[in-house]
């Protein structure tokens, strides 16, 4: 796996196409991690110019000013917005919605201003500019339902890009009751993945695969994290996990390139 | 010549439309506590967000059936109020439809307004039957016990009787009946004013007529302390709403200045204070009503309480005290209490109570998800994730009362950047593992 850092390729005097922002969950959670993984193999496969910032990377601040907590939000941005514009960073992609979200929307009036992506709009775009191939049929005939991630679907309107991706695949695309603007959150958004959830009478993961596994999918796809817990976690206390998986686009589209 | 009527009449006029006015002075006085914010860019996309939303109502359509019973009785409602032009020139003059001298075309305009009033009353009818007999879940959610569920009733009843008086009136007006053009719905109730006399039938005529106008003064003066505002505040709460993406939030201003100053290496950590106006430091966040700014507060006016944004927010599906209504709907009584608070004494006497913990408990802010479904379900425009959003930040910024898990997340940000106690410089070990 080729994982170029900003600082290596500026030592090289090279500039990346895009530079790949892992974020926390993708450098540190253990099942995040795969996801990273899977991407990077695809981006390597599509020999994508990219790299990462690796040490120099901080949390984007999303959870803290979801949680309310501004200050923490805006000197993590400003400090992350320091070391893009030195490295004269132009273009972004994130596997996370949130650092996204965050990215896209929230930092350009502090000074950080590029164009971002999530990478199901690169994968996309990969495969329109035809620098990867989606075929095999690794998953031929599967059922795969589709998560929107609030953060990618609802607060930025990016609800076809994944869709598009999935339909490549030769499977049924199966979509749930509450899908795309109506989609439900998966209850990890606002920063609830750090802290138990208030007095109810369910948790709202559950509630979700439920409305997953209606439709009887082989696969839950997700574009997020942080989706990907919570949705596999649903998945394990329903008992369904002999039956389906959670996968990331980048995952599947990983496994179905045999990368 | 009798002129007891039209002064009678015009005074009753004066009288409604004059209550009218001080309760809207009322409602913007009160708007106006909000704090500022800059809602009058790019007017091209306002006027367009107005038009879509507000008249054109493009985000009823998520829920059809609601959506063409609304539409019948928001259409209904416009055009049959046309013939109340026709009843204030009868009352100040004493004619009798003054109108008809536009004959045919009179006859056709009359034809139409019965037609909607039936409709109106048909659709008012389900609206009923869908909250009182299939008993909907959004209208009987916790807040809506008391007031709130008998003034959507109120309305209900309200358009019922004005419709129907409309028609009563038309139907026992014997030179209308006679010309037989116009009378579309009326005729069908003619039959049963069989054999009453021609004084009685004047009488009935009469009554319906007055108590039709006064019906229609009434209302006017009930939308103040009623939920159905939005027939009013529907276009400026459109007009003035975030045109953004919604999943952007306003970066706080004044934490912007003090985070600039920490991280500039040439500040100057001793020097002195610049002198202000006021030397109060600006709250961080929002405690009370007067920490929201005025399009929020306009936001809880506007709210019809149909609750949409309840019945899909995650949190309330799932049985948490949270409710995005309940937000708009307390912030609004909050609000109410500060506005006759100043009424009382001039101006704002403390009164030891404020939004939060009084009417918005910390439970509740802290069970969002800030997924936004509210937010993109209200169909005009309301934002309740930024009063819960800008709570928080008083509770955080202000208390330093977040759960103290998320404390343990945020200490981790700090020191390590990243929301689990990870070693920073372990960033990229993923890629060896």
């Amino acid at each position: 796996m080729n994982v170029p850092t900003m600082a290596e390729m500026m030592a090289q005097g090279k500039q990346p196409e895009v530079l790949f922002w892992v974020g926390c969950a993708g450098s540190f959670d253990d099942r995040a991690k795969k996801i990273t993984k899977a991407f990077v193999k695809i981006l390597n496969a599509a020999k994508v110019e990219f790299a990462v910032l690796g040490t120099e990377e901080s949390c984007s601040g999303d959870p803290a000013k979801r949680a309310g907590n501004e200050f923490l939000f805006q000197m993590q941005a400003m400090t992350n917005i320091e070391v893009l514009n030195a490295y004269e960073i132009k273009k972004i992609v994130t596997a996370c919605p949130h650092c996204f979200n965050t990215l896209k929307n929230e930092y350009p009036e502090l000074g950080g201003v590029y164009e971002v992506v999530h990478h199901t709009e690169l994968l996309k775009s990969l495969v329109d500019e035809g620098r990867i191939t989606i075929e095999g049929g690794e998953f031929k005939g599967k059922k795969i339902t589709f998560h929107d991630p609030c953060y990618l679907g609802r607060s930025n309107d990016i609800y076809e890009a994944p869709r598009d991706l999935i339909k490549q695949l030769d499977v049924e695309l199966v979509e749930m009751k509450h899908c795309k603007s109506n989609g439900l959150c998966c209850g990890a958004g606002g920063a609830q993945m750090f802290k138990d959830a208030e007095k109810g009478d369910k948790e709202i993961n559950i509630e979700r695969t439920e409305q997953a596994i209606e439709v009887n999918p082989d696969i839950i796809a997700t574009g997020c994290p942080f989706c990907n817990t919570m949705m596999t976690d649903g998945v394990k206390i329903t008992n369904n996990e002999e039956k389906v998986d959670v996968l990331d686009i980048a995952e599947i589209i990983a496994k179905n390139n045999k990368l | 010549m009798n002129y007891l009527d039209n002064i009678a009449f015009a005074i009753l006029l004066v009288l409604g439309i004059g209550f009218f006015v001080k309760n809207v002075k009322k409602l913007t006085r009160n708007i106006k506590l909000g704090k500022d914010v800059n809602r009058t860019d790019n007017s091209k996309a306002r006027w367009k967000n107005m038009v879509m939303v507000a008249i054109g109502q493009s985000k009823m359509v998520k829920r059809p059936i609601a959506a063409i019973l609304h539409i019948i009785v928001y259409v209904g409602f416009i055009i049959v109020n046309i013939e109340v032009i026709e009843i204030l020139i009868d009352g100040l003059f004493g004619t009798h439809r003054i109108l008809s001298f536009l004959g045919g075309f009179y006859n056709f305009l009359i034809a139409s307004f019965e037609l909607l009033a039936f409709l109106v009353l048909v659709s008012v009818t389900i609206f009923w039957l869908r909250r009182m007999v299939l008993r909907i879940p959004r209208f009987w959610n916790k807040e809506m016990k008391g007031f709130p569920k008998n003034d959507a009733l109120y309305i209900l009843y309200f358009e019922m009787v004005l419709m129907s008086l409309f028609l009563i009136m038309n139907a026992t007006d014997i030179h209308f009946q006679e010309m037989n053009s116009g009378n579309l719905i009326s005729q069908f109730l003619v039959p049963i004013f069989d054999g009453f006399s021609v004084e009685s039938l004047h009488l009935i005529e009469r009554t319906a007529w007055w108590i039709h106008i006064i019906g229609i003064l009434i209302f006017l003066n009930y939308l103040y302390y009623s939920k159905h505002l939005h027939i009013l505040l529907a276009f400026p709460n459109t007009f003035y709403a975030n045109l953004n993406v919604i999943g952007k939030l306003d970066n706080l201003e004044s934490v912007k200045n003090e985070v600039k100053l920490m991280l500039d290496p040439d500040a100057d950590p001793y020097a002195a204070v610049p002198e202000t106006e006021n030397d109060v430091p600006e709250k961080f966040g929002a405690s009370d009503v007067t920490d929201l700014n005025w399009v929020q507060l306009m936001n809880a006016y506007t709210c019809t309480e149909c609750g949409r944004c309840t019945s899909s927010c995650p949190a309330n599906q799932t049985g948490k005290e949270l409710s995005p209504r309940a937000i708009m709907m307390k912030t609004r009584d909050r609000l109410e209490e500060v506005g006759n608070n100043i009424d009382k004494n001039g101006k704002f006497i403390d009164d030891g109570k404020q939004l939060l913990n009084d009417y918005i408990t910390p439970e509740e802010l802290w069970a969002c998800t800030s997924c936004n479904a509210c937010v993109e379900e209200c169909p005009v425009n309301i934002d309740p994730l930024s009063i819960i959003i800008d709570m928080r930040r008083y509770l955080v910024m202000e208390e330093s009362s977040a759960p103290q898990e998320l404390n343990m997340m945020m200490t981790n940000i700090e020191n390590n950047g990243a929301p689990w106690q990870y070693n920073q410089m372990d960033r990229l070990n993923w890629k060896d593992e």
